[in-house]
């Protein structure tokens, strides 16, 4: 089922008593999420990415605008209509109830036509519990779980009724770092095998980036950036997407372009046809950074972090914004750091390099063709 | 599943009228919940405030208007105030009144004192079978008043104090469940501000009063109003320890009123006398609801 | 130093210790004692012998059997009836936004009223004189029913008036605990039951219910030992001479015995108090089995 947002807006009022003026949580929303595909909502925390998955829910209703499943127009549609599938952040698990009974539950309110026998809810139940893998734990009590099995009974009690849309709030947030990684595969393994249109809420971006088909970039109520992860990592359409995006974060230089060149600091660095001269942000991710003897970009070394596969290089340059330049080398190139080194060269891959605007920080393209600095 | 996904997609497909009809419902049965329960909770309310609107009625009738009324009237076009004028003059309401006062502030500061000291010792101070005291005094919680209260009669009839205020307020001025509550309290403030007073040369006298009774203010006046809540509706053991009318308090003062005062059927200004003894209770309700309802739902049990 | 550091935090415990051990841990052995002593005179202070007539004496009284039917005659039918209507007002009250605060505070006013003196408004309201049948009689005829003395009249009217206005005075609390229980309930749990469709009734019996439950039970509880000790209330309405009503209660049984009419049976009064105290112990701790098995953290 896919899931259309037409204009969808939302209007808190205002809690500050000096500021009346409402708070704009959801601001014109208009985008497709199509069929059967694991979404990812990702913005910081108070950028509306709670409220999105309310409205598509139904918990909450739209300023403006509709919400669609498939044709249907649900904007008005109370939650219980819906068909959705819902696990909360906490998971929400009735604390007094088995394994089972919670399983159990949304099947038990079926009326009329849908009811079922108690047979069909015990099999469909066994049926959701098998899928996520807790079929062993069924009569114990929510507190007798680990964080992580508590989550795959939310998770079963939300697909039993085999729902249009399933929605997760910060479905890992809960879960600590081993889990984590394990339980973002599970959420993949079963969106692959129900084929349910999932959409779920993070602040974590690489979380979001690990496991979605497709990701909404969000700020302050506004859509950044969609697409596919890589899609978006390799071509951020602004700064706040290219800074949110990537571990370590890309790296902001103040800089400007001068008849086709980048120059960072004093040194002509990169050559970029296109853009007007003047000042800019660039930004050059981590991995866009080639340790060269003859290389353009010189800074000082502050130290090298070995990471095993990797090496990060830390240098610092009067023309970045933050103190410390991380770069990521493979620890092959590891020679070519001189001993008595007080400055390292680097080359930029023009591909990992962006350009920002100085005033709306928006994205400012340049034609990576020429292999200028390799 | 299969049979509900399919029956699941064909109610997706069906047309928007169903949609809007099933929203229409939906919103018709919750006004009428609404409704509903906005009629109950009135009816309730109305329960709880006609006995006082009834009251204050009844007092600012005239006796004679009142006594004609075969069928009571729910107003009146004639208030008097002649009512109030013999409640403080045919009866000694005014010594009731004074009495009570006494005894609420006394028995409630005392209380206070000797509270939080015991607290203070509970929380902050290490001495040698600290906690085996403490499980003593949490057991005393359990004791019913109803089973001491016999042997405290006794004792207090032949040390010669009934009708003495002594008589009145020595037995209820300890709490142990308030002891327990405000060492709850003081135990939430940090070590290190002990310690610090400690290192600065404190005693732990200066300690409780500049650092910790300041701290706690809002806990303390919580307890000191529940406390006064008590004594001014405390009628028991007034009852049992003063028969001299010099020394009774408001509640022994309204069944005195209603048993031998203005003669039995002066309803208004018995009423009068019950709007003089229930104002300052209802006036601190009103200032402090929220410090009240929060004490309350602490722990508090009326009686 | 160290010894008087070690004296100091008993110091301060002092006055309590003082108060306590005079007014509550003397009373309760003493109790005892004299609920074993034969023929106390409490003049003389003097006894003829040990045993337990005191208790039997007590168990064959007729005014205290009288006074043990009313408690629990008002036990059985206040307990349940109060903390069924706290529950359906305080559901109310939590699905309400307007006025919800404005409600709340008037509910609560009984609590901060005296017993005494809003018992008298009570009494006025149902009792019928030879000047007026009074309000709630008023009441009764204009919906064809015959008016009764609720004060003086019979049994039953009595009993219902009493309980009436014990459930007036008890509200308050139960409310508040319960409207406080239900707003702790974590809303996402409610979301989610919505999102299943599950019915109303439905949630509130498989959830909200269980939920609560142990909220429930301390006021069941705490309202079997309050009502059992159901005293000053009956004075209320009905005059001190309680066993001239017949309507006595268990406590008042106790003060008479002590002081009033029946002038200063100390053992009397201790019999009866114990006899109170195990009925309320046993009772409690039947609660307390039940909810063990039926509250479910």
């Amino acid at each position: 089922m896919k899931v259309v947002l037409r204009n969808l807006t939302k209007k808190f009022p205002s809690r500050d008593k000096k500021n009346k003026a409402d708070v704009v949580a959801v601001n014109n929303f208009d985008f497709e999420i199509p069929d059967g595909k694991l979404i990812g909502l990702l913005g910081p925390s108070g950028c509306g990415k709670s409220t999105t998955l309310n409205l598509i829910s139904g918990l909450e209703k739209p300023t403006e605008g509709r919400v669609f499943f498939g044709e249907d127009d649900v904007t008005n549609l109370p939650p219980e209509h819906r068909g959705i599938g819902l696990v909360f952040q906490n998971y929400a698990l009735y604390p007094h109830l088995t394994v089972r009974q919670n399983i159990l539950f949304p099947l038990e309110n079926l009326k009329g036509k849908d009811k079922l026998s108690r047979e069909e809810m015990l099999e469909k139940a066994m049926e959701a519990a098998k899928l996520v893998q807790i079929h062993e734990l069924m009569e114990r009590k929510p507190r007798e779980l680990s964080g992580g099995q508590q989550q795959r009974v939310a998770i079963a009690r939300a697909l039993v009724k085999r729902p249009r849309v399933l929605l997760l709030d910060e479905p890992l947030s809960n879960l600590d770092a081993r889990l984590r990684l394990q339980t973002r595969e599970e959420i993949k393994r079963i969106q692959k095998e129900t084929g349910i249109t999932t959409i779920f809420v993070t602040h974590d971006q690489e979380e979001a980036m690990s496991i979605s088909d497709m990701i909404v970039v969000m700020r302050e109520g506004m859509v950044q950036q969609i697409g596919r992860p890589q899609e978006v990592y390799d071509n951020p359409a602004n700064l706040f997407v290219a800074k949110f995006l990537g571990t370590p974060p890309v790296n902001v230089f103040e800089a400007r372009v001068e008849q086709g060149q980048l120059i960072l600091g004093e040194e002509t660095v990169l050559e970029v046809k296109g853009p007007a001269d003047g000042p800019v942000y660039a930004g050059v991710r981590p991995e866009g950074f080639l340790l060269r003897r003859d290389g353009a970009f010189c800074c000082a070394l502050s130290g090298v972090e070995v990471m095993g596969r990797d090496i990060s290089v830390v240098a610092s340059s009067k023309a970045s914004l933050s103190p410390a330049i991380r770069a990521i080398i493979g620890s092959e190139n590891l020679a070519e750091i001189p001993a008595d080194a007080g400055q390292v060269r680097f080359a930029l891959k023009p591909d990992k390099v962006f350009l920002f605007d100085r005033e709306t920080e928006e994205r400012i393209a340049f034609d990576v063709s020429a292999r200028s600095g390799l | 599943m299969n049979r509900t996904e399919t029956k699941k997609h064909h109610t997706a497909r069906s047309t928007e009228a169903d949609y809007s009809k099933a929203e229409r419902s939906v919103r018709t049965r919750r006004t009428a919940a609404g409704a509903v329960t906005y009629f109950f909770l009135a009816l309730w309310a109305l329960i709880v405030l006609f006995p006082f609107y009834w009251m204050i009625l009844t007092s600012v009738k005239s006796y004679g208007a009142y006594n004609s009324e075969y069928i009571p009237k729910f107003f009146t076009l004639s208030p008097t105030l002649q009512n109030y004028i013999d409640a403080f003059t045919a009866v000694p309401l005014g010594r009731y009144f004074v009495n009570t006062i006494l005894f609420t502030v006394l028995t409630t500061a005392a209380m206070m004192v000797v509270i939080t000291l015991a607290a203070f010792a509970f929380a902050r101070l290490d001495f040698k079978g600290r906690n085996a005291a403490f499980l003593l005094f949490l057991s005393l919680m359990m004791i019913p008043n109803e089973l001491v209260i016999i042997t405290n009669f006794v004792t207090i009839t032949n040390l010669g104090m009934r009708n003495t205020f002594q008589g009145l307020i020595l037995p209820s001025i300890t709490s142990v469940f308030y002891i327990y509550l405000l060492k709850e309290n003081f135990e939430q403030v940090p070590d290190s501000l002990y310690r610090a007073a400690k290192v600065d040369g404190t005693s732990d006298m200066k300690y409780l009063l500049k650092v910790l009774v300041p701290i706690s203010k809002p806990t303390l006046i919580t307890v000191t109003i529940l406390k006064v809540i008590e004594c001014w509706n405390s009628y028991v053991w007034p009852r049992l320890i003063t028969d001299d009318e010099a020394y009774y308090l408001v509640s022994n003062g309204i069944q005195e009123i209603r048993e031998n005062g203005f003669g039995r059927e002066n309803i208004p200004a018995m009423m009068a006398a019950v709007v003089v003894i229930s104002l300052p209770l209802i006036l601190l309700f009103l200032i402090f609801h929220k410090k009240i309802m929060a004490g309350v739902s602490r722990g508090g049990i009326k009686g | 130093m160290t010894r008087f550091n070690r004296l100091k935090g008993w110091l301060y415990l002092l006055p309590a210790i003082l108060f306590l051990g005079f007014f509550m841990v003397y009373p309760l052995i003493d109790v005892f004692v004299y609920s074993f002593e034969e023929g106390y005179n409490s003049a003389s202070q003097t006894y003829f012998g040990t045993g337990t007539y005191n208790y039997s004496y007590v168990l064959h009284d007729p005014y205290f059997l009288q006074a043990l039917k009313n408690t629990f005659l008002l036990v059985i039918i206040t307990v349940p009836l109060s903390t069924g209507i706290a529950l359906l007002i305080s559901v109310g009250l939590n699905s309400i936004k307007p006025l919800k605060n404005l409600l709340q505070t008037v509910y609560f006013l009984p609590y901060v009223t005296n017993t005494l003196a809003v018992g008298l408004v009570f009494m006025i309201l149902f009792k019928k004189t030879a000047y007026s049948d009074g309000l709630v009689n008023l009441l009764i005829q204009w919906f064809g029913g015959d008016s009764v003395d609720f004060i003086d009249g019979p049994y039953w009217a009595k009993l219902f008036v009493l309980c009436f206005y014990t459930i007036w005075v008890v509200m308050p609390f139960k409310i508040l605990i319960l409207t406080g229980a239900l707003a702790s309930v974590n809303p996402d749990y409610y979301k989610a039951a919505r999102v299943d469709g599950t019915s109303k009734f439905r949630t509130f019996m498989r959830i909200t219910l269980p939920m609560i439950s142990p909220m429930i039970f301390y006021l069941v509880i705490t309202g079997f030992i309050g009502a059992f000790k159901a005293y000053s209330d009956a004075v209320a309405l009905f005059g001190t001479d309680l066993n001239a009503a017949g309507m006595n209660t268990i406590v008042g049984y106790v003060y008479d015995m002590l002081y009033g009419d029946s002038g200063g049976y100390p053992s009397y009064a201790s019999a009866a108090a114990i006899i109170l105290f195990a009925i309320v112990l046993t009772i409690t701790c039947i609660n307390l089995l039940i909810s063990k098995k039926n509250v479910h953290y």
